[in-house]
């Protein structure tokens, strides 16, 4: 996909979730907003045209595109209402919704974490590419695209139900999400350990 | 006693803290005190041999009634002795900036301590403007007074990261522990909690303002509210809407019933209306009743003998100002509250509430009206109708927090004319560079009128189409000013430089989204130990200038904050300055670069 537009939302940090442009629901945990920062739209910042009307209705105002941006973006903290308001009113919005299965995904280096719904995603391939994109902007090289990808300077591992740290991929999708607790991205010298031992 | 919540976003003393009194503290040689002709010539033999230890400790008596910090500051000022003995009788340690000095400094001169007050991240941390991990940790603090205040009685923490640790370290280093107030912290959760329920056994305050806890799986979450003695407690205050979890019911009900002193109770969302009347059935002595937010909302709807005990609250029942009420559901109940003084409300009320409360809460200090959704472009349900009805009817009006999507000049200069007594006056109009409603002209009157009539003014947010005229108004008129929050506004560096030579009480500057450069940032270098702290982010700063301010003020912690790849290495987003004793903070994380 081509062109400025397409181009300016890859590179756009959002919390909607990944492979997706415009989130089904706002997810109510994910924005523990004032622990969060997110890129503001500085093009939108300085524009005193009038506006035209952003679809969503979500009234979270430190989200970002949820439309695409020819809709005028939400800016980061504006209106500044403390996230814990914003997530109380929300409280009553989505409830009756079918609840995501949301973990956080940390990466070594980065300074905020994501959190992503696992029902999302079909596969480990999506999944995949799903971080590659999120947090595109913080990696130097390139994410496994399959497990033994020894030249990786990347390892994506999980927390499972017992605490333990587990290399993503070994057992079957279902069972991944039904014992994933977080996801980790790890770098350096402790990925290449895990991800040549296959 | 008590700060009420509402003091907390001012300092009312201002000033500079102990930091001002380190600063100039340079050289204070020799004891005037030696010499004993007063100015009066009170003394006109040479006095007796006293000790100077025993001068300063009749000085300590006077001292100790000193209560308000800026005075105290002054007295610091005097002389050694006079610093000395202040020193020795401080009873509250006030630190507007916890990277202003070290904890070790702070305890080193400040020995009989028993309440303290740490405020961490900027403002703007609220708004996600500052990302996680920047800092603000209690731990270095709670070591460092675990150790020096075996007597500390109070602690209260906003905007800072603590652990559950700490607490645990506060519940056992503290036997006396009396008042605990969290107000924007995280870092902590149940477990935190449960020992400060469990251990601290003359726990009077309880308080957590908009917390953000940490989140606990179902079989992690404690059941801290049964950690209380079994035993008549002490408690007078308990607020914990804000956290996210259920609490056992029964428990809370029982702690309610054996708590006789308990006069402010916050719940979260979970206890249902009916519970909070059978808590309300328990305790009758409240003055303060709130819920974090609320179900249906016919929660507000009167139920029997509830409505005497709404005559008597003071803070009413829409601290819940997270239910979603009508106008219609307001007016019965507001009628009845003519001793109201702080009303927190959403303004699905609209301006036809408003009117109501203007036209029955004759005593309103504080008015917050917050929006239902809080995007630039939703409908707006409250307008300069509203706010005018209010000046109107509130003339005692000392502090506002008004949000709409349409303001007019004259309903601003009407409010600054008839509400004389204003302190605080944020208006934020949601949608960015909006214009007068109504003549289409920017705001630039209105705010101005504010800042001319209102001589008490300390605290202003401001919002709506503004241009540099905005900012010198009150750069003219604002000389009491001590916060101000600026937010897509001004034309050029004229705007900030203003504000920087004509507000000389500035404290406070936070400032997002407007085209002040580097000529600006240096228009302020006189300025810059004077104040607390400059917050501005995506403005025009460069490396460059930042780099020269900080070279040119030592004393000065300028923090560069680069939590995403800029493709302009020379470009600033976010600048965080401020004064500090301590020099620049040893736990910055990596996006943090010090200058």
């Amino acid at each position: 996909m081509e062109g400025a537009g397409e181009s300016l939302r890859d590179t756009e940090l959002r919390l909607g979730l990944p492979g997706t442009d415009a989130p089904e629901k706002p997810a109510l945990t994910v924005t523990r907003g004032g622990k969060r920062a997110l890129p503001e739209d500085n093009e939108e910042a300085y524009a005193k045209s009038s506006k035209s009307s952003s679809a969503e209705e979500q009234g979270e105002g430190d989200l970002c595109g949820q439309e695409p941006p020819a809709a005028k973006a939400q800016v980061v903290g504006w209106p500044p209402i403390r996230s814990y308001r914003k997530n109380s009113l929300h409280a009553r919005k989505v409830e009756g919704e079918a609840a995501g299965l949301y973990v956080k995904v940390s990466m070594d280096g980065a300074p905020y974490l994501r959190k992503i719904d696992l029902k999302v995603y079909k596969g480990y391939k999506e999944l995949r590419e799903a971080l590659d994109d999120m947090f595109k902007c913080f990696s130097l090289g390139e994410f496994p695209r399959k497990e033994g990808c020894s030249g990786s300077e990347y390892a994506i591992t999980y927390e499972d139900k017992d605490g333990d740290l587990m290399l993503v991929g070994d057992v079957p999708w279902e069972m991944f999400i039904s014992s994933c607790r977080r996801l980790r991205i790890m770098k350096g010298s402790e990925a290449r350990g895990l991800g040549s031992r296959h | 006693m008590r700060e009420e919540r509402s003091d907390m976003s001012e300092d009312e003393d201002g000033g500079g803290g102990v930091e001002q009194k380190e600063r100039w503290g340079s050289s204070h040689g020799g004891g005037c005190c030696g010499s004993a002709k007063s100015r009066g010539g009170v003394w006109t033999d040479p006095p007796p041999p006293f000790s100077d230890q025993v001068l300063e400790n009749v000085l300590e008596n006077v001292l100790q009634f000193l209560v308000c910090r800026r005075d105290r500051n002054a007295a610091s000022l005097v002389c050694r002795s006079w610093y000395r003995a202040e020193a020795q009788s401080r009873g509250e340690l006030f630190i507007g900036n916890c990277y202003a000095v070290s904890p070790r400094r702070a305890t080193d001169r400040f020995h009989r301590v028993r309440s303290v007050v740490l405020k961490g991240k900027p403002r703007f941390a609220d708004f996600s403007l500052v990302p996680l991990g920047w800092g603000a940790h209690f731990s270095p603090w709670a070591s460092a007074m675990a150790a020096a205040y075996p007597w500390l009685e109070r602690i209260c923490l906003k905007r800072m990261s603590i652990a559950d640790d700490d607490l645990s370290l506060l519940a056992f280093s503290f036997p006396f522990f009396k008042d605990l107030t969290l107000i924007c912290c995280d870092g902590f959760g149940t477990p935190g909690l449960a020992v400060i329920a469990e251990k601290c056994r003359h726990l009077r305050v309880l308080d957590l303002i908009e917390a953000y806890l940490e989140e606990e799986e179902e079989d992690e979450v404690v059941d801290w509210i049964s950690k209380f003695p079994q035993t008549t407690t002490s408690l007078e205050t308990l607020g914990f809407d804000c956290v996210d979890s259920a609490v056992n019911f029964e428990a809370l009900e029982a702690l309610v019933a054996r708590s006789p002193a308990l006069r402010q109770l916050r719940v979260n969302h979970h206890v249902t209306v009916d519970q909070l009347f059978r808590l309300m059935v328990r305790a009758p002595q409240l003055t303060h009743l709130g819920t974090g937010s609320f179900g249906p909302p016919a929660a507000l709807a009167p139920q029997g003998d509830v409505m005497e005990h709404e005559a008597d609250l003071v803070s009413a029942f829409a601290a819940s100002s997270f239910a979603e009420i009508t106008a219609d559901e307001l007016k019965p109940v507001i009628h009845h509250c003519h001793n109201l003084q702080k009303f927190w409300v959403l303004d699905t009320v609209r301006d036809e509430g408003l009117q109501a409360v203007a036209a029955t809460c004759k005593d309103l200090r504080e008015l917050r009206v917050f929006p239902l959704n809080a995007t630039e472009d939703s409908e707006g349900f409250v307008s300069d109708v509203g706010l005018a009805a209010i000046s109107e009817g509130c003339r005692r009006l000392r502090s506002i927090l008004y949000f709409c999507q349409q303001m007019t000049n004259k309903a601003v200069i009407t409010m600054s004319k008839n509400c004389q007594e204003l302190v605080v006056f944020r208006l934020c109009i949601m949608g960015r560079h909006l214009p007068d409603h109504h003549t289409k002209e920017p705001m630039d009157e209105g705010f101005g009128a504010i800042v001319m009539n209102c001589k008490k003014l300390t605290r202003l947010a401001v919002s709506g189409l503004l241009t540099d005229k905005a900012f010198g108004y009150i750069g003219k008129y604002g000389k009491s000013i001590r916060t101000l929050s600026v937010a897509f506004a001004g034309d050029s560096d004229v705007g900030l430089r203003y504000v920087l030579e004509g507000c000389p009480k500035l404290q406070k500057l936070e400032i997002r989204d407007s085209p002040f450069g580097d000529p600006a940032l240096l228009s302020g270098i006189h300025q810059y130990y004077n104040m607390r702290f400059l917050w501005m982010n995506s403005c025009k700063l460069s490396i460059r200038g930042c780099k020269d301010v900080a070279q040119r003020l030592p004393r000065l912690v300028v923090e560069v904050i680069r939590d995403r790849p800029e493709a302009d290495e020379e470009t600033v987003e976010k600048l965080y300055m401020y004064r500090s004793l301590a020099g620049p903070r040893n736990d910055a994380p990596p996006f943090v670069k010090i200058l």
